[in-house]
């Protein structure tokens, strides 16, 4: 049993430099994680995602967990209309300036701009400020971003969350001087 | 007792039904082993392959009612390859030439063809009733010869098959004449239903006490059924597709506020959750409530909905109830007896699902919990301790933690002491199912205290031979032992063979037994057969050195009196 409690230590992780709470990323994360054999558009994205847990994540064991296959398909069936209706499942890339790889979040996973600026917070090891409406954000060099259907960047946290949602194609997390046209003050 | 005539005997025996009591009243004596054989009703045979049909006829010649089951029990994860056998044809041909007056087949995991179905249903004039579950191999044309032959026909019960539905009109072929049906249960066949043909079925049987439908009846289609069986017990749904459809909604409403008899609801394939609210009438007359297929019911909804069924004694939902909804259940649910939570994602991740906490509270708020089936992505042994203490009269507890090798996730130690609590408490416990981290230690408790077990399946636990040693040691009621890729070898195998003669039947895939030891065991034990299921064509495991070191990938042994089987096919060794 021992090997179990060394496994923090030898565990292989692709976190950024400096990243220590691996476990609070990986509760606040966990929308994140995906079947290795599902519909994932991006092998190479959900690979580097899995890399984080520990033990390494499963391949398909053949007949586990053991649920007879028709429940599986109606689970399965639920899952790709909801996914095609854009219900759950709503993945979009995230890219913070200055970090060397891009991530995904799903957005269906969070109630509201709080949960969101939290994760994007623990994940990219970063502070996001205060939001005010007029002047977004304040206290920080760094400012969330998202890219909308007309393809224009605009600050996180202006429209209802729905409206977001719905309209959001990417994150980006700007730092420092580029962000200051967006009206932020650092 | 012999002072009596044999009629007095005879009809004393009418009063004893379990099969077990049977058979041991026929080990008294001889006259009573007479008696008891020409007398008896029921026949259940848990193993089709461990006698043949001539010699059930020759013990047990004025049956009425058989049962029997097929693959073994992982055969329903995909372990078991197809053409494997369970085939139903040879024992329906027997009874056929037989003078056998069979009312009753009974049939799990076997294989039945359209030809068996037709057979059937011209052979027993008085057949009446015909129960498939998890079967495979037949088409709607086989239901259509049971329609229009079995003239008595009162239960059509089928049960998660794998039926290839032509989209015939097998519903039709039932006469008009036909007023007999007291079960129709259709909820697995995947094509369109004949609607008015089923409507007028259901309106000229008086009898009808179970329906239960496929997703292809609608909403509509659903209220004028209900209209017409206002005495219905069960009801499984169809789809409630059309949300638009609000006249349907109230139709179905005050129908069902006729149905006062109404206790068991299941099926909501594709339910829209607002039309639940037309099962409000009857919600507090519920006994059992199955909604393990309604992935489109969840949130406040299923919370509203189980708030006001206050009888329940049967559950069957999905994970996305969350711990808060088993919280729910466990303050509303007092009569609950039956529990069974599925998992909606199956690779673990989702957040929605329930963990240790779902269960602590279902123990405490449940008294009369004996059966649960209990998927969840974490577990402490702190929680399985604190379930034990509350719940000490678990007859089946069958835990799954989604992912294998899963410690402890708070202390991250193996869950051995956690399920060692389950087996020192619940003294009744039949029926085991393990999972998670877990040591030999856990097959030592399990053997010390799981006296009266009789069914235990393992997958990825154990360190040695040593844990499978210990449950075959110390379990002395055991008859079904499944183990999946867990370390146990040769030495566990061969250590006392007439054990398996104790047994119904041992499964072992992916563990550690070899060829050699398999053969070994084939030779020290004639009463079994030794089958390996062998699927892969490069396995040259004809050749006599590396058997020893061969590893097996599937062994299933069971013991017979028939020796060994000749449908295998080319992919099963028996040894």
């Amino acid at each position: 049993m021992n090997e179990f409690v060394n496994l923090k230590a030898t565990e292989l992780r692709l976190g950024l430099p400096g990243t220590d709470n691996v476990f609070e990323e990986r509760q606040r994360v966990s929308c994140n994680k995906r079947a290795i054999q599902g519909d994932s558009e991006n092998e190479t994205e959900s690979s580097t995602l899995k890399i984080e847990m520990s033990p390494p994540r499963k391949a398909q064991i053949v007949g586990w967990p053991p649920v007879r296959s028709l429940r599986k398909n109606i689970i399965q069936t639920k899952k790709n209309e909801s996914d095609s209706e854009g219900g759950r499942g709503h993945y979009v890339k995230v890219s913070m300036d200055g970090a060397p790889y891009l991530r995904k979040i799903d957005l269906s996973c969070y109630k509201g701009y709080s949960e969101l600026l939290k994760a994007l917070e623990i994940m990219f090891s970063f502070s996001v400020g205060e939001y005010f409406e007029r002047e977004g954000y304040r206290g920080s060099e760094f400012v969330p971003t998202y890219e909308d259907k007309d393809g224009d960047w605009m600050l996180i946290g202006d429209v209802p969350w729905e409206m977001f949602v719905s309209t959001c194609k990417r994150v980006r997390i700007m730092k420092g001087s580029e962000a200051k046209g967006l009206g932020c003050c650092v | 007792m012999n002072y009596f005539p044999d009629e007095v005997i005879e009809h004393v025996f009418n009063f004893v039904t379990s099969h077990k009591d049977r058979n041991s009243i026929s080990l008294v004596c001889k006259s009573w082993f007479k008696i008891e054989r020409y007398s008896r009703q029921n026949v259940f045979i848990g193993n089709c392959y461990s006698i043949s049909p001539e010699r059930l006829l020759g013990r047990f010649p004025c049956f009425k009612s058989l049962t029997l089951k097929g693959k073994p029990h992982f055969a329903d994860f995909n372990l078991v390859p197809h053409g494997w056998g369970g085939f139903v044809q040879p024992w329906i041909e027997a009874l056929a030439r037989s003078r056998v007056g069979l009312e009753e087949l009974r049939l799990k995991r076997m294989v039945v063809t359209d030809e068996s179905l037709e057979l059937l249903s011209r052979s027993f004039v008085n057949f009446k009733s015909l129960v498939l579950v998890s079967c495979e191999g037949f088409s709607t044309d086989g239901l259509a010869s049971i329609a229009s032959n079995c003239r008595y026909l009162q239960d059509l019960d089928l049960q998660e098959n794998e039926i290839d539905d032509h989209r015939g009109q097998w519903l039709s072929c039932f006469p008009e004449t036909s007023t007999t049906l007291v079960t129709l249960n259709f909820a697995c066949l995947e094509g369109e239903t004949n609607l008015v043909a089923l409507e007028r079925l259901v309106a000229r049987s008086p009898n009808l006490r179970s329906l239960k439908l496929n997703r292809a009846v609608p909403l509509d289609a659903l209220a004028r059924l209900m209209v017409c069986a206002p005495q219905i017990v069960e009801l499984g749904v169809g789809s409630y597709e059309d949300e638009q459809d609000s006249e349907s909604c109230l139709k179905l409403q005050a129908a069902i506020k006729k149905c006062t008899s109404l206790r068991s609801l299941s099926g909501f394939l594709e339910a829209a959750p607002h039309c639940l609210s037309a099962f409000n009438p009857v919600c507090h007359n519920l006994t059992s409530l199955n909604l393990s297929y309604a992935a489109e019911i969840h949130g406040s909804h299923l919370i509203w909905l189980i708030e006001h069924c206050k009888k329940l004694q049967r559950l069957w939902i999905l994970d996305s109830i969350g711990d808060k909804g088993l919280e729910v259940v466990a303050s509303t649910c007092k009569e609950l007896q039956e529990l069974r939570v599925f998992p909606t994602d199956l690779h673990g991740g989702g957040n929605t699902a329930v963990t240790e906490d779902g269960l602590v509270a279902i123990s405490a708020g449940c008294p009369k919990l004996h059966s649960i089936l209990y998927f969840c992505q974490q577990m402490t042994n702190a929680a399985l301790i604190t379930v034990a203490k509350n719940c000490p009269n678990f007859i089946r507890f069958r835990l799954c933690i989604l992912e294998p090798h899963k410690p402890d996730h708070v202390t991250s130690q193996p869950l051995d002491e956690g399920f060692g609590a389950i087996v020192q408490a619940c003294k009744n416990l039949k029926r085991l199912s393990v999972s998670g981290l877990l040591t030999d230690q856990v097959f030592l408790y399990i053997g010390m205290f799981a006296t009266r077990l009789e069914m235990l399946s393992i997958a990825f636990a154990g360190d040695t031979d040593k844990g499978m040693l210990y449950v075959l040691n110390g379990c002395k009621k055991m008859r079904k032992l499944e183990i999946r890729d867990s370390p146990f070898g040769d030495t566990a195998l061969l250590a006392d063979v007439n054990k398996y003669g104790a047994m119904r039947s041992l499964w072992m895939s992916s563990c550690e037994v070899t060829l050699g030891g398999c053969k070994r065991l084939a030779q020290k034990a004639p009463w079994l057969n030794v089958e390996i299921i062998n699927e892969n064509d490069n396995n040259r495991m004809e050749e006599n050195g590396y058997e020893g070191r061969q590893k097996v990938d599937k062994l299933y042994l069971y013991r017979t009196v028939v020796g060994t089987r000749v449908d295998a096919p080319p992919f099963v060794w028996i040894l």
